[in-house]
Order: C-alpha cells, then sequence, then structure tokens
C-alpha cells in the first residue's frame, strides 16, 4: 500500500517527439474534427503550428515500459484513476522533443463509503521543450480502495 | 477556414458553451482510443477480461471520455488559450451510450495582466448521469 513515505519519489526522465501524425489520429479518436489537428497550414496561420488537444500528453503515460513512473506499491484490483488535471505554461507544437518527469507530489488517506479507508496517490508529470521551458504539468490523481471495488 | 475567435470582451459570468453530443460510442471506438493513447489495458477492449474482472461489458478509458470532452473548451476558448483543464471521473462509458457535453463560464477576471476566464464543465451519457466533471481556464485576446 502507499504511503507517506512515497513522498518525493522521481521516476526515470522520459524524452517524446511530439509527431502530427500521432496527433492527427488522437484527434480523430476522440472524435474531434477541429482543422487546426489535421491541416498543418490552417494551424500555423492561425496558432503558429500543430497543437496537441488537450488530453494528448497523458500518452506519454504509456509511452515508456513504465519505468517513468516513480514505484508505488499499490494493489492494482482495487486501483481507480480517480482525477486528472493539465496545467499548460507555454504551447507545444509538433516537432517539439519534450522531457517528462514525473514525481510522487502527495499520498493522503479518506475513510469512504463502501470501500472502508481510500488512499489518494497524487502524481505530478512536469514536461520541459527543447529549449530547456517548461511547459506543461500533468496532475493525475489515483485512488486505491479499502476492498476490491465493485464494479 | 478560420475560427470564430473568441474575445474577453464577448464573454459574461454564466456564459453557456456551445454544447454537443457524441452518439453511440463503439467497442471500435474504445480501440481506436487504445492504438491513439496506447492505453491497452484489457478491460475496455478485451470482453472475457471485463467479465471476469466483474464487468457486464468493457467500457471506455476515462481518458478517452475527457478527451471528448475537451474539445467542449478548446472549441470554445481556443485551443492556444487554455491555461487549466481538470477533470473528475465519476461514471463508467458503456458501449452503446452517447456522451453530451456541457460547460458554462463561472469567473471572469483580470490576473497578473491576463484577461482570464473560468469555467465547470460536464460530460453526460443520455440517462444524464454525469461520467465526468471537470473545470477549465483560459486566458483570452482583448479586442482593445
Amino acid at each position: 500500500m502507499a504511503d507517506k513515505s512515497d513522498i518525493g519519489k522521481v521516476g526515470k526522465p522520459i524524452t517524446i517527439r511530439i509527431e502530427a501524425g500521432k496527433i492527427r489520429e488522437f484527434a480523430k479518436s476522440i472524435k474531434d474534427p477541429n482543422p487546426l489537428y489535421y491541416d498543418e497550414n490552417v494551424a500555423k496561420a492561425e496558432i503558429g503550428g500543430v497543437m496537441p488537444p488537450p488530453t494528448f500528453l497523458m500518452t506519454l503515460a504509456h509511452w515508456d515500459e513504465g519505468e517513468g513512473r516513480p514505484h508505488v506499491q499499490m494493489d492494482l484490483r482495487r486501483v481507480l484513476h480517480g482525477e486528472q488535471e493539465f496545467e499548460y505554461l507555454k504551447p507545444v507544437y509538433a516537432g517539439d522533443v519534450l522531457t517528462a518527469v514525473t514525481k510522487v507530489a502527495d499520498v493522503y488517506e479518506k475513510t469512504g463509503g463502501r470501500g472502508g479507508t481510500m488512499t489518494f496517490v497524487v502524481m505530478d508529470t512536469e514536461f520541459t521543450n527543447q529549449k530547456g521551458e517548461r511547459v506543461a504539468i500533468s496532475r493525475g490523481v489515483t485512488i486505491e480502495t479499502g476492498q476490491v471495488v465493485a464494479r | 477556414m478560420a475560427r470564430k475567435k473568441l474575445y474577453f470582451e464577448d464573454v459574461k459570468e454564466g456564459d453557456e458553451l456551445p454544447s454537443f453530443t457524441v452518439e453511440n460510442l463503439t467497442r471500435t471506438d474504445f480501440v481506436k482510443y487504445a492504438g491513439s493513447s496506447g492505453d491497452f489495458n484489457p478491460i475496455h477492449h478485451d470482453q472475457t477480461f471485463a467479465e471476469v474482472s466483474g464487468n457486464p461489458t468493457v467500457f471506455a478509458m476515462g481518458m478517452m471520455n475527457a478527451g471528448i470532452l475537451s474539445r467542449l473548451v478548446a472549441d470554445y476558448a481556443g485551443l492556444e488559450n487554455l491555461r487549466k483543464y481538470r477533470v473528475r471521473f465519476a461514471t463508467r462509458v458503456w458501449p452503446g451510450d452517447s456522451v453530451t457535453c456541457k460547460g458554462k463560464v463561472t469567473k471572469k477576471a483580470v490576473e497578473n495582466g491576463e484577461k482570464i476566464i473560468e469555467g465547470e464543465i460536464a460530460a453526460l451519457n443520455q440517462k444524464g448521469e454525469v461520467a465526468i466533471q471537470g473545470s477549465f481556464r483560459a486566458a483570452l485576446p482583448s479586442r482593445g
């Protein structure tokens, strides 16, 4: 089980190139017809280039083999994705190379209803671009319930 | 094909974001999102695995629903103006479900020289149950 001693644990830095084709595929899969994702000329004229959809950076979580995520003991049968937040500090464009570092920002408990005591694990991922600028922060809250969740 | 640009002066607190519905999500849609995101948790595409885990069928990834909902704020405030996007997962979305996205502006202010709007958003299924609750913050251009 995760506990306070996990706070501050850091995963390995992960580097990923933001690709226009992947942005297009992602936009299609969330059924977003916005031409900014499909037409490079429109994107260039209007916003300076092809930018990824707001939740695209989440794909980084599945990009590596798991080494980017700090190791925290959790029972996967009792884990839920509770919340996700993105903060956008500078624009990200197709062609950028981002480096992401994830750390455990917080661990806390709450007494819930059916699930008993719930443990909340907050992980922050900071994205830095090829110029060394901090461009985005992604914050995820994972909940470990006290018992196997009745689904 | 220029988009309609939203200016700070055009917004007032309480304004509703133009709502839309994505109809009839299918297993194929889940698989497409698995491919685009890399989320191959079998609970979202493998019926046998879903049943063993106590689910009647596979269900949509929460982040897929969050992606569908993100279009609401990107279309309204402008993708390049978005400063924050936050979601909380409530109910699952199943094959055959439709997702309606809506929201409203809750705050308009000038902060540190930036013209800021904030709002609450939600994705609801066809029964009106909340699948996702969220919020956003954007910095808008000014006509001035």
